[in-house]
């Protein structure tokens, strides 16, 4: 462990990293299936099939990133997690039980009998809707430091709202890059209208973040650190731009450019996360306990650290693999 | 009731409806590939049939027990924390290990083996169908050793409450590791085994008289024949591998108060835990003594050892975890009969399935999930029996629980039951709906096949 320098500092940053990493992942590819889930009732019942569809051979591995995350939080900072999940324990119960639905609900939808299929695509709505309102409304209690008064709830419901937003965005943007034709269109206009919501929501967490606490208001505003920091919202801005250009001129004939808004929208999602991440460092549960008081033993930490370093590679190798397999506009799903 | 009694109650829910799926999915995983296998050297379509039909019920089921299980990796947290504080160092890695060499594997190769047949090349297929049998047996592996370090810790030193790995080869083959490997790993043969059976049994029963059907029949019935004795050899070496480590849980088990020679073994009795002793007990002299100890004279510990200066039981409630085993004991000789007697009547006179009568038929669709109740029985001997520790020795369930309050706890612990009892129902349903649809569409085929295809009339009415 020698290279590591002070393990008890190096490791918790590692894992830090690698929370962050895992929880960034997450909201991207959990995301955009969320979205599809949150936009399936606009659509008509041949397009819910394609919609589905595109979502079909990644959604098991996408929400496996929230099990690592979890996970990580669970034995990096076990401290963390229980203090985490204990003060959330109504939210989690929600996202758990809109996870359990909308992930049988998948299954079910095309195996039951015809005549429930309707009753199927209405718990895969209502999955989806809870997991992304209740992991909404954890960001905004966590942004206030979870505590429970009156402007934290205020705030957390105001994020409970606009994360499904966020999410629809994202569902809308894959949706343009994996479908054509007219549901295609369809989600062009998903993102132009959602994207508005996203904007504000950017716009609320960016202002409320610092009023939460005076340790961020500082770290954010102070000179010099706010120069060094400023290409962040700038940036931000700048996707925000793009992305409605884009929108504005998607489709193109023969179809090129339909990735650019979930690329974008992704990097937009990294810009955010990264934000977050600056103001809550060395924080994890915000204003109680740094990485360092809550990491685990180094010993036990170390032994985790040589798994994933070997492991972690060849993960993000046959992801990739999935996703090459399944590139290209979405299909029908067939066993055979 | 206060927050332990409803959070136990909660755990035990969710590790129950949690343990379903994949007691399905690690051996059906590798059913499938033997299905894909055969059809690859045979080019016989009635395995590639088989593999349709079970594919649909494996990502059925796989579905399910991914969300169930994201469900537990919360609840630590939720309702355990003193869990991943008093033992996290140990727990932690293991889990995570788990997520790292098992979770990803088979997540990500699930979407190309039920959706890639026609995007990847056939070799790559196969690959993943290994790949996701692989996985969910890693699965199973990293989860019994955690499970089984909570029963018999090793490995560790304790320092301020708070236990630190020495050794991690002796943490992961822990001294029950392999037995209760093994004897999980069987159970799951054996549920598949009988599910495949009873769902084909179904099939054959509402007239489908496709090949495809008797294949997997004969398969499950065989299986089910070939792995049931190899299981109660492995459940008495686990057995007495408890009686080594966690005497006082195979007391329980036996029911047996009094540590003493010549204990007999009892059939059956009303454990009376006021009293202390059985009442209406059949026995068999000296029975315990020789399934234990070998020998008719044999020292059995009994359960009056295990009890406190102050008279506080140290030891498992004797009733759950005494009916428990027997409900176990008594599925797995009924699966030993049932498989072996449909085994000597398909090789007899080379009958095959058509020498099966439908009573026996009837039998084994009656027992399609009797897999199931025998490993909830297993798990909660086991389980049950493990109380009043969490991990044996080192941290009792009353120390781990979460200060939550109790009306959260059972706010959501009937959210959660009324969930879990509409997707069972709907799980269990959808499986032989999906069955009477395939072999509807199998006798479909056959009568246009028969007719040369030009009246299907027949067929539709059929169906």
């Amino acid at each position: 462990m020698t290279f590591l320098g002070d393990p008890s500092v190096s490791l918790p940053i590692i894992f830090a990293v690698l929370l962050g990493v895992s929880i960034l992942i997450y909201v991207v590819l959990d995301g955009f299936d969320l979205g599809v889930g949150l936009l399936s009732p606009l659509a008509t019942d041949g397009h819910r099939d394609r919609m589905v569809a595109s979502i079909g051979p990644f959604w098991d591995a996408n929400e496996t990133w929230l099990v690592l995350a979890v996970g990580l939080l669970l034995v990096a900072f076990p401290a963390a997690h229980g203090a985490i999940l204990t003060a959330l324990y109504l939210p989690v119960f929600v996202l758990l039980i809109g996870l359990i639905l909308r992930g049988v609900a998948f299954e079910f939808r095309a195996k039951a009998p015809v005549d429930k299929k309707a009753a199927w695509d209405f718990a895969f709505f209502l999955g989806s809707l809870m997991a992304a309102v209740s992991q909404g409304f954890m960001l905004g209690l966590y942004i206030m430091g979870l505590q429970f008064t009156g402007v934290a709830l205020a705030f957390a419901a105001l994020t409970a709202a606009f994360l499904p937003v966020g999410y629809s965005f994202i569902g809308a943007c894959w949706l343009i890059m994996k479908t054509s034709g007219e549901l295609q269109a369809k989600a062009l206009r998903w993102a132009r209208k959602s994207l508005w919501g996203v904007g504000f929501g950017l716009l609320l967490i960016s202002f409320a973040t610092p009023m939460a606490s005076l340790r961020i208001f500082d770290k954010w505003l102070s000179f010099p650190e706010a120069i060094l920091l400023a290409p962040l919202p700038l940036l931000s801005l700048a996707i925000l731009v793009l992305l409605w250009l884009a929108l504005q001129r998607l489709p193109t004939r023969n179809d090129s450019w339909a990735w650019a808004p979930f690329a974008f929208a992704t990097v937009l999602f990294f810009l955010a996360f990264c934000g977050l991440a600056y103001s809550f460092y060395p924080y994890v549960v915000p204003e109680q306990l740094t990485i360092y008081e809550a990491a685990a033993a180094p010993e036990s930490l170390f032994i985790i650290l040589v798994g994933a370093c070997v492991v972690l590679p060849i993960i993000l190798a046959y992801s990739a693999l999935s996703f090459f397999v399944f590139r290209g506009k979405a299909t029908e799903l067939r066993y055979d | 009731m206060d927050a332990l009694i409803l959070s136990r109650i909660q755990f035990g829910a969710n590790i129950s409806f949690h343990i379903l799926f994949p007691t399905i999915t690690i051996a059906l995983g590798w059913l499938l590939l033997f299905f894909k296998l055969r059809f690859n050297a045979t080019g016989d379509e009635k395995w590639m049939d088989a593999y349709r039909y079970w594919v649909k019920v494996f990502a059925l089921t796989f579905a399910l027990g991914v969300v169930s299980g994201i469900t537990m990796s919360f609840q630590f947290g939720t309702n355990w924390p003193g869990f991943m504080e008093a033992v996290g160092n140990i727990a932690g890695p293991l889990l995570a290990y788990e997520i790292l060499t098992a979770f990803f594997l088979e997540a990500v190769f699930l979407g190309i083996m039920l959706f890639g047949f026609s995007k990847v090349p056939n070799w790559l297929h196969t690959t993943a169908t290994v790949l996701v049998a692989f996985g969910t047996t890693m699965s199973a592996f990293w989860i019994l050793v955690l499970n089984s370090w909570m029963h018999t810790p090793a490995g560790f030193e304790m320092r301020d409450g708070v236990a630190h790995a020495t050794d991690w080869l002796a943490i992961i083959f822990n001294p029950s590791m392999p037995y209760r490997l093994g004897h999980t790993l069987l159970a799951s043969g054996l549920t598949v085994a009988f599910l495949v059976a009873g769902v084909s049994a179904f099939r054959l029963l509402i007239g489908d008289k496709g090949r495809s059907v008797r294949a997997t029949f004969a398969t499950g019935v065989g299986l089910a024949a070939l792995l049931i004795p190899a299981q109660i050899l492995m459940g008495d070496m686990h057995g007495l591998n408890t009686l080594e480590h966690q005497p006082q849980k195979v007391a329980a088990m036996e029911g047996n108060w009094e540590t003493r020679s010549n204990v007999p073994l009892v059939l059956f009795a009303i454990p009376d835990e006021e009293a202390r002793e059985n009442k209406w007990a059949v026995t068999i002299p000296n029975g315990a003594s020789l399934i234990l100890k070998h020998s008719a004279d044999g020292v059995v510990p009994g359960l009056n050892d295990f009890v406190a200066e102050d008279g506080t039981a140290l030891h498992p409630p004797v009733a759950p975890v005494f009916f428990s085993f027997r409900i176990m004991v008594g599925i797995g000789f009924a699966m030993l009969a049932l498989s072996w007697a449909a085994t000597v009547m398909m090789v007899r006179k080379r009958r095959g399935v058509e020498g099966v009568p439908r009573l026996v038929l009837w039998a084994f669709l009656g027992m399609t999930f009797s897999g199931w109740v025998a490993t909830l029985a297993g798990w909660y001997t086991t389980e049950i029996g493990r109380q009043p520790w969490l991990v044996d020795g080192i941290l009792t369930t009353a120390q781990a629980v979460g200060d939550v309050a109790p009306g959260m706890v059972m706010s959501s612990l009937i959210g959660y039951l009324v969930v879990y009892a509409v997707l069972l129902v709907a799980y269990i349903g959808v499986i032989f709906y999906l069955a009477r649809k395939a072999s509807n569409r199998m006798n479909e085929t056959l009568w246009a096949g028969l007719r040369g295809g030009v009246n299907n009339k027949t067929a539709e009415q059929a169906s």
